[in-house]
């Protein structure tokens, strides 16, 4: 796959970000040499092997699981303590819809 | 011929359940509707930098329940993804979902639907098979507020009491050719889910919601037309219209000669119409990609101690529907009301076993009993199906009449007491005894001449006038068959 500047101005809509001309030009030499290097690891055939979605799953899979039971929450004034712009118990946002 | 019959709609239905657990699907937070804005919440469902999502296994639990349900294959690995997409109520910035490979696939149900007339009565009730592609496990997102304070006009109001709230996505094949066929599939849907205990079905609280797929083609055509997507309906009625004003605005659209858009659609109650939220121009692009924090959920029956031994034993409510109607002769109304819901069937069932008398049974259910309880609360019911049986019993049996034991009935209700204690505080049950009968009607034949002269000069109507009479002797005790048979045959 290669990257292109339209592929990195995609991607930047994509994730609400504003890039000048420069970056555009920077990114796409960056994304795309990191694109080739997975070209590279594709070339292994890994047909038979398993991958591995985590180094820590020991011999139980489902180890990683918790039990249905309440812990208690952090309540509305400490939820919004870092919240720019608290309202009536709610995070404030400007207007969506 | 109608525009109806010229095309044929092709539905398709994604369903949000919620799973009936305690706490969210990745933290401890508690999963009750009505707290304070933002109580429920912490690091984990707030999205904060570094938090980290575990896995609830009471989720994995209920969404095998559904998938139980549904007849969907569980699969032995599934895996979470991330749906990116920047929405206020979303805080990490994308959803923790499934998406290649889901929790469950190939599912269906088969069950009865109808086209309505004009009044909403059923016309004819058939079985059709609707095939489910997939159930996945996915979390909720907050809720938005866009009205209600001083200034909505510049402000959104966030909560996230919802965000991390365990939900299913169940996905149907585009199986539905009619807004009444997708009506019954939902109902059976949310039956099913409750009747195993995965989801509170309750659609005022948002715990299931329904996205309708909906295109029409010419009738006969292979193709299917350009689709569009209307979101959340979350009652009955909604999705039923929502889909039929779809229907017939596509219809529209191609009869002048113009193209279907496909886009997002919002379905508006107050107008009665659907209108366009997004076109597919602005469709996101959620650019799924594995969930790096949460390892493969690996199903596995022996992590959950008599689990698929309680699914084996667990008769789903179709199944339980047909059973009822071939084993004990009911009616269509009567099987599909005693199969509501779980707790009904059971009430039905053992008030069967109690009475020896199924076709009783499902009468006194559905009309005596059901004047009293509501169907959800019949497990509590002050009658219990063993006191219904014996008064039922005591009916066959000749010891109290149709009559008497609607006044029974009442009694137990009030007083709690059983029939049998009841027929003996009014003083036993009916009198059945000939001799006793006999004497009562010589009795009143005598006293009342005139009476049986002109019933036997052809006046048979005054029979009526001697049952009555026979019935204020005894107190209204005289079992009728007899007491119409033994004056017949005195004043024959």
């Amino acid at each position: 796959m290669e990257i292109t500047k339209k592929t990195v101005e995609k991607i930047a809509a994509l994730a609400s970000l504003e890039l000048t001309e420069e970056e555009k030009e920077r990114f796409t030499g960056q994304m795309d040499a990191i694109v080739h290097y997975f070209d590279k690891l594709n070339e292994l055939n890994t047909d038979e092997v398993e991958p591995m979605s985590h180094s820590n799953l020991g011999d139980d899979p489902t180890a990683s699981q918790r039990e249905d039971v309440l812990i208690p929450s952090l309540g509305t004034e400490a939820a919004l303590s870092n919240a720019p712009q608290p309202g009536a118990g709610h995070f404030k946002v400007p207007r969506v819809l | 011929m109608t525009l109806r019959d010229k095309y044929e709609a092709v539905i398709g239905l994604e369903i949000h359940a919620q799973m009936k657990t305690a706490t969210k699907i990745f933290c401890g937070c508690s999963t009750k509707f009505d707290s304070e804005p933002n109580a429920n919440t912490c690091p984990v469902c707030l999205g904060l930098p570094g938090a980290l999502p575990v896995l609830n296994r009471g989720v994995v639990e209920k969404a095998a329940w559904a998938a139980h349900a549904l007849n969907l294959h569980i699969q032995p690995v599934s895996i979470f993804s991330r749906k990116n997409y920047f929405y206020p109520d979303l805080p990490k910035g994308y959803q923790i979902s499934q998406f290649d490979r889901p929790f469950s696939l190939s599912g269906w149900v088969e069950i009865p639907t109808s086209e309505r007339d004009e009044h909403g009565h059923p016309t004819e009730w058939k079985l059709k098979k609707f095939r489910i592609q997939r159930m996945h496990i996915e979390e909720d997102a907050g809720k938005s507020l866009h009205e209600g304070f001083a200034d909505t006009a510049q402000h959104s109001y966030v909560n996230l009491n919802r965000s991390g709230v365990p939900l299913c996505e169940i996905v149907s094949e585009a199986d539905f050719r009619s807004s009444w066929e997708a009506y019954d599939y939902v109902q059976y849907l949310r039956k099913a889910l409750m009747w195993v205990d995965a989801c509170d079905g309750n659609m005022e609280e948002g715990s299931l919601r329904c996205d309708a797929n909906v295109s029409v083609r010419l009738r006969g055509a292979t193709e299917f037309g350009t689709r569009t997507e209307t979101k959340n309906l979350n009652s009955f009625k909604f999705i039923q219209r929502a889909i039929d004003y779809e229907i017939d605005r596509q219809i529209e659209v191609l009869e002048s000669n113009s193209r279907v858009v496909q886009e997002t659609r919002l379905w508006n109650e107050k107008e009665g119409r659907t209108f366009v939220m997004r076109s597919k121009e602005d469709a996101h692009d959620y650019r799924y990609f594995p969930e790096p924090d949460l390892p493969p959920l690996y199903f596995d029956f022996g992590k959950f101690t008599g689990l698929k031994e309680a699914m084996e034993r667990t008769e789903l409510p179709e199944s339980r529907r047909r059973r009822l109607l071939e084993t004990y002769g009911l009616s269509f109304d009567d099987a599909a009301l005693l199969t509501s819901g779980r707790e009904m069937g059971d009430f039905y069932e053992e008030t069967v076993q109690a009475s020896g008398n199924a076709r009783a049974a499902a009468n006194w259910i559905s009309s005596e009993l059901l004047a009293r309880v509501k169907a959800e609360e019949i497990a509590t019911s002050p009658v219990s199906p063993a006191a219904l049986g014996e008064m039922i019993k005591l009916i066959d049996d000749g010891t109290i009449s149709g009559k008497m034991a609607k006044e029974v009935f009442d009694q137990m209700f009030k007083t709690g007491k059983s029939a049998g204690e009841l027929v003996k505080e009014m003083g036993g049950g009916q009198i059945s005894d000939t001799t006793q009968l006999e004497a009562f009607a010589d009795e009143i034949i005598a006293a009342n001449p005139k009476q049986a002269t002109d019933y036997r000069a052809g006046k048979v109507a005054l029979l009526g006038f001697f049952v009555g009479q026979m019935m204020k002797a005894t107190k209204g005790k005289g079992n009728p068959q007899l007491v119409n048979e033994i004056l017949k045959q005195k004043l024959g």
